[in-house]
């Protein structure tokens, strides 16, 4: 029994690590999501964050730097100014120039992607093949931020004290998404453009302007998951292939979590938990490979649900994808 | 009296002449190259030289060019399917996991049916299961999206990553070769594709699909009901079309054409099957049939042109030791500049000058 | 004082749109406390001169005065500012949010959303004025005539004490047409300013303190409800007879070849659209149907040519040499092939009927695209098609390649109306047919109508204009609510006695 629990509670803990860098991705498009625009860079800003953010502390290390929360602070500063740009991009192109969103967000994961490889590849070339971060440093990026007689509480101690800085940032953000999204009337003005454009035009809301905010600021917290994958998990080392596919993967979850916030947590940490069940879970007759498939396949049956149940609450933006343009009645 | 009229108006413009347009989307590519130069500049290279590493590198000798018509093959296969699904405004972008569809069902009778059929025979029932395997799997959102309308964009993206995870099973599991290799054995000879002039004949197979897309969608009743869905959903129903059913069909011809690719690829260039046989073409071949316009031949230029990047960067790399991503990073830019420039294709900026005018309802 | 001092006060008042006036020097004024009706046919252009008030356009000439004072009204910001508010016939309301999240939309910037006191504001304005809707609840719970609650709410909550109301009885049951009547009388007593555009007789005379009449763009005049009859009223609205010389001959022998017994038809919404539809049409005859807009109309079209659910009832076709059959229950394949016809010009032309973006060709595809055998279209006799009626049409266009969202007006009607003549249908039938056309263009398409007539089709026109109704056709059908509120003799009939009929029925159910 005893063991059980000390699987499960190991198995909630590496749930949390995986599903921390997915609700930065996830938390970022649910607000560009909320304004309408589907951008499906977010793989390719992800990729930025990530190599960017890397970049920020290697530099800023060798430069003489030894502040870890300085260190912290930059990495979370470059990613975030990574996938703004790269969103900025984006939103140029299908608010101002009105350029098909699902085409667009792809040019902008073949881009992203490029920028993020060729950045983590060049300083390992002109850096002499090893880019790395003291262990100290590392530390602020990986270790709780809590002091450690919190931490060894039995049984809930690990599972709520002992995660990274970041779970328990990401966790502030979606409360605060939650609340900007439901208590604010900024809020509700966003959601007013995501649902139905001509409307929030009509009263007087500035379209544009939402649309660019939403998207720029959900693109640069998109980019700090990239950032925490590869500071975290991936252990201060840039390394694309773990990085790729956990822009789609936040894709998937933010249609999981139904465009909320506060469900986006645990659908984080359930998306976690699928990522490494292999390593700790056996279940006879399900091959482990295949483990990492149910992501997507919970997702699909999620998609298929809500459209059949036709749930007015539980669906997408009614304006997701398209472009918008006054005259067009 | 002063009105309040914004100092730039959009409006919309249909019409432009032929040369114009021309103009605007050669220009746009111009302005890419240059942008791609600045990064160039940025990291420290020669940009014309670049260019003309890229260029040599793809196009300079014969095993070049072979290369780079490797890598374009599959991009154009994958446009020309995409191609109807687009035209009807049905965002499938599922085309990568359709390949792998595709693949998948060909490596099957790859790896257990080879010397049960005579190799011609093979290698048609490889092609003809990759077909079948990709049609099925685009026709499962296509289902949904017919009866109950979900969202097909969503659904078909969730399915890419689906059976790209059913090959890492296969990889790792049932048709493992060497225990614990993680590697699918290499195909028999007799299912890999033959050469002609040097590239496996998957080109011969693409080129005979642009003639086929072409005449489909301009020359049939089928391309016709796609266009006049594209157009107006209301009007198809109006002219007795049943559009749940076009869409079916449509979509899966369009994964069967994937699914071809996919077989392509696993038995011409691979020779087996990996989880990275789609390797992206899915998501970059949307791209190339959205800048075609959906035109079966201008498919045949921007797939070329894009291959000639790629190929030609990795000649980059192993002459100025520039990585390789650097062919994405311009793949990027060239992609927005030509996606931006339709922009001015299809509005009119109009400058606040004189009096204004309002249209009427 | 008070009385004296106008809440609004239109001077001259003119609107074009390119060659169209729409507006043509109209007066117009309004006191607190009152109800005024601003009456005219479709397209006299009641909506463009209130829009001028709302900010949506702006008026070429003339000049617009509120509480005295000239104003310029050049968004609808301007016109909160100035406290009017008009509620449009087409809602723009967000479906996933409440009433109240709807009606604070865009009012201030940033801050917290205080839901319970803007819930409280919007129940206080509902309690005083009579409204019956929830603040909490979602606009998609909600039945058309609370969203058009809300869409009221949404003015005065903005401080609005001039209210002007597009068509606000057109979505409504009777029932619901009486709630809002009462709600707008106690905003009468308020001290509210209200107009009302309509084309209705009965709403008038129940509701308003005076009328304004528009006709064509044109003042006609502003009378004191007291001091009018719907008669009087009739006669402003559709103005003298004018002899328009549209031949009419007559065919040798009609024969019966649609005949529509009980038909009743509801909409998705269970709303019964066509209501116990009953008459026959002639070969050789034209059948006009008159009747305000929306008054089952394109229903009645639709659910001939299967593309409407019929509830009950028979709709019976008899063509040439046989036995009549019935139509409901067909696909509109099936009926087109029977002979059943249809030319629908919907207010955007292009909806339903033809493909924007392609060409003549194209077009004339769309009725033969199935025909053959094999995978390909035939595109020859299709391209045969569009060159005869480029021609004897007269349709501008460079080329039959030329895609028709490109074309003017006329041309594409002409194009919807000649594929479907060639055909060779034996029931024809049209809706709007000559909308937005010009004179030359209008009789165009009367001859063909016409000719088809001679030729023994059976010809259903549905038009606005009474002129052309009285003498294009050979008998005219009116529509009032869904139900045949009539069927007259077009040689004898008077515009008068349509006109009564056009808004009979729905008088009677006012008394």
């Amino acid at each position: 029994m005893s063991g059980f629990v000390t699987l499960l509670i190991a198995l909630v803990a590496a749930a949390i690590t995986y599903g921390t860098p997915l609700l930065f991705g996830t938390l970022g498009e649910v607000l560009t999501e909320k304004s309408g625009n589907l951008n499906l860079g977010v793989e390719g800003i992800m990729f930025m964050g990530g190599a960017m953010g890397l970049g920020g502390v290697f530099y800023y290390e060798k430069g003489g730097g030894a502040n870890g929360f300085a260190a912290v602070a930059i990495a979370i500063l470059c990613a975030f100014l990574a996938g703004a740009l790269a969103s900025l991009i984006f939103s140029f192109l299908t608010t101002t120039l009105r350029a098909n969103q699902n085409v667009t967000g792809l040019a902008l994961s073949i881009f992203g992607t490029g920028i993020g490889q060729f950045i983590g590849e060049y300083m390992r070339v002109s850096e002499g093949g090893y880019i790395s971060i003291s262990n100290r440093l590392a530390g602020y990026f990986q270790n709780a931020p809590f002091p450690a007689f919190l931490q060894k509480i039995p049984l809930v101690g690990g599972i709520l004290f002992g995660n990274s800085l970041f779970f328990y940032l990401a966790v502030l953000l979606a409360v605060a998404l939650f609340w900007y999204l439901n208590k604010t009337r900024s809020g509700l003005y966003l959601r007013a453009v995501g649902e139905s454009p001509a409307t929030a035009d009509a009263a007087g809301i500035n379209v544009t302007r939402y649309k660019y905010l939403a998207t720029v600021i959900g693109g640069g917290i998109s980019a700090i998951g990239g950032m925490v994958y590869i500071m975290t998990i991936a252990g201060c080392v840039w390394n694309h292939e773990g990085l790729s596919g956990e822009g789609w993967l936040a894709v998937a979850l933010v249609i999981f979590c139904m465009w909320r916030p506060l469900s986006a947590i645990w659908g984080s940490v359930l998306f976690g938990a699928l990522m490494i069940l292999y390593l700790r879970l056996v279940i006879p007759f399900i091959p482990t490979q295949l483990y990492k498939i149910l992501p997507y396949v919970v997702t699909v049956v999620v998609l298929i649900v809500s459209s059949m149940r036709n749930n007015k609450e539980k669906q997408p933006p009614a304006s997701l994808g398209l472009s918008y343009f006054r005259e067009d009645r | 009296m002063e009105t309040k009229v914004p100092l730039i108006r959009l409006a919309k413009r249909e019409g432009m002449e032929t040369w114009k347009v021309w103009c605007i989307r050669v220009g746009s590519i111009l302005l890419a190259l240059l942008l791609g130069a600045l990064v160039m500049v940025l990291v420290g290279v020669n940009p014309i030289g670049a260019y003309g590493t890229i260029l040599s590198g793809a196009l300079g000798k014969k095993t070049a060019i072979r290369q780079t018509v490797k890598i374009a093959v599959p991009l154009l296969g994958c446009a020309l399917a995409i191609a109807p699904c687009f035209k009807m405004r049905f965002w499938n972008i599922g085309a990568e996991g359709q390949i792998t569809a595709g693949a998948i069902a060909a490596s099957y009778f790859a790896l257990f049916w080879v010397g049960r059929l005579p190799g011609p025979v093979l290698l048609v029932v490889m092609g003809l299961a990759g077909a079948a395997a990709g049609g099925l799997w685009a026709l499962i959102p296509a289902f949904f999206k017919a009866k109950w309308n979900t969202n097909e964009t969503l659904f078909t993206l969730m399915m890419n990553y689906i059976i790209i995870g059913v090959v890492r099973w296969l990889q790792g599991g049932p048709w493992e070769g060497r225990p614990g290799s993680q590697i699918i054995p290499q195909f028999d000879g007799a299912a890999c594709l033959p050469r002609v002039l040097g590239v496996h004949c998957g080109w011969i197979i693409v080129l005979v699909l642009v003639v086929f897309m072409h005449v489909y969608m301009r020359y049939t009743k089928h391309g016709y009901e796609i266009a006049v869905i594209g157009d107006s959903v209301n009007t198809a129903r109006y002219a007795g079309m049943n559009v749940g059913h076009i869409m079916m069909r449509t979509m899966f011809l369009s994964g069967a054409i994937s699914g071809i690719v996919g077989f392509i690829v696993a038995s011409g260039a691979n020779n087996t099957l990996y989880d990275g046989v789609a390797g992206g073409v899915g998501f970059t071949s949307i791209t190339v049939a959205w800048l075609s316009q959906l035109n079966a031949f201008a498919m045949v230029v921007i797939s070329m042109l894009l291959a000639v990047l790629e190929k030609g960067a990795e000649t980059l790399q192993t002459r100025l030791a520039v990585p390789t991503s650097i062919s994405d990073i311009i793949t990027g830019i060239l992609l927005f500049c030509m996606l931006g420039c339709e922009f001015f294709i299809n509005y009119r900026l109009i400058l606040r000058k004189g009096g204004h005018k309002e249209v009427a309802k | 004082m008070e009385k004296t001092v106008c809440a609004i006060e239109l001077k001259g008042i003119t609107k074009r749109f390119g060659e169209v006036v729409a507006n043509d020097g109209i007066n117009l004024q309004l006191h607190r406390g009152e109800i005024l009706s601003l009456l005219g046919e479709n397209g006299s252009g009641k909506t463009t001169l209130m829009n001028m008030l709302a900010g949506i356009y702006f008026p070429d000439e003339g000049q617009i005065y509120v509480g005295g004072k000239p104003v310029s009204i050049r968004s609808p910001k301007d016109a909160y500012a100035n406290g009017i508010g008009m509620i449009h016939q087409h809602y723009k309301l967000v479906d996933v949010f409440t009433a109240t999240e709807n009606i604070v939309l865009g009012l201030e910037e940033g801050g917290k959303l205080d839901r319970k006191a803007a819930n409280e504001k919007v129940r206080a304005i509902c309690e005083r004025y009579g409204f019956d809707i929830d603040p909490a609840q979602k606009i998609y719970d909600m039945s058309v005539s609370q969203k058009q609650t809300v869409e009221i709410v949404k003015v005065l909550y903005r401080g609005a004490d001039i209210l002007i109301l597009d068509e606000p009885t057109a979505v409504l049951t009777p029932q619901e047409t009486n709630k809002l009547f009462a709600v707008l009388r106690s905003m009468r007593a308020d001290g509210k300013a209200i107009v009302i555009i309509t084309h209705k007789l009965h709403e008038v005379m129940a509701l308003s303190d005076k009328v304004t009449v528009l006709r064509k763009g044109k003042y006609i005049g502003t009378v004191a409800t007291s001091q009018t009859t719907p008669q009087a009223l009739t006669d402003m609205m559709v103005g003298r007879s004018v002899t328009l010389d549209i031949g009419r001959p007559r065919y040798g022998n009609p024969v019966k070849r649609l005949e529509l017994r009980d038909v009743t038809c509801h909409d998705g919404e269970g709303v019964k659209r066509l209501d116990g539809v009953s008459f026959t049409a002639m070969g050789g005859e034209i059948l006009g149907i008159a009747g305000i807009a929306g008054s089952g109309q394109r229903e009645l079209l639709e659910a001939v040519a299967g593309l409407y659910p019929v509830s009950s009832g028979e709709i019976l076709y008899s063509p040439e040499g046989r036995e009549p059959s019935s139509l409901v229950g067909k696909t509109p394949m099936q009926i087109k092939r029977a002979g059943v016809a249809m030319a629908f010009v919907p207010e955007d032309r292009l909806g339903m009927g033809l493909v924007g973006s392609m060409g003549m060709t194209g077009n004339m595809m769309l009725r033969s695209w199935r025909k053959g055998k094999g995978a390909f279209v035939n595109r020859k006799d299709p391209n045969e098609l569009a060159l005869q009626i480029w021609k004897e049409l007269e349709v501008v266009t460079p080329s039959t390649e030329f895609p028709v969202r490109r074309m003017s007006g006329g041309n594409v009607q002409k194009v919807l109306v000649g594929r479907e003549i060639a055909s060779a249908p034996s029931v024809l039938m049209t809706a709007y047919a000559v909308r937005g056309l010009d004179i030359n263009t209008s009789y165009t398409i009367y001859n063909l109508l016409t000719e088809q007539k001679m030729k023994g089709v059976a010809v259903i026109y549905v038009g606005e204009d009474l002129d052309v109704l009285l003498e294009l056709c050979d008998r005219i059908l009116v529509l009032c609510g869904g139900r045949v509120s009539g069927i007259v003799d077009a040689r004898t009939a008077t515009k008068d006695q349509i006109g009564l009929l056009m808004t009979r029925l729905g008088g009677k159910e006012e008394a």
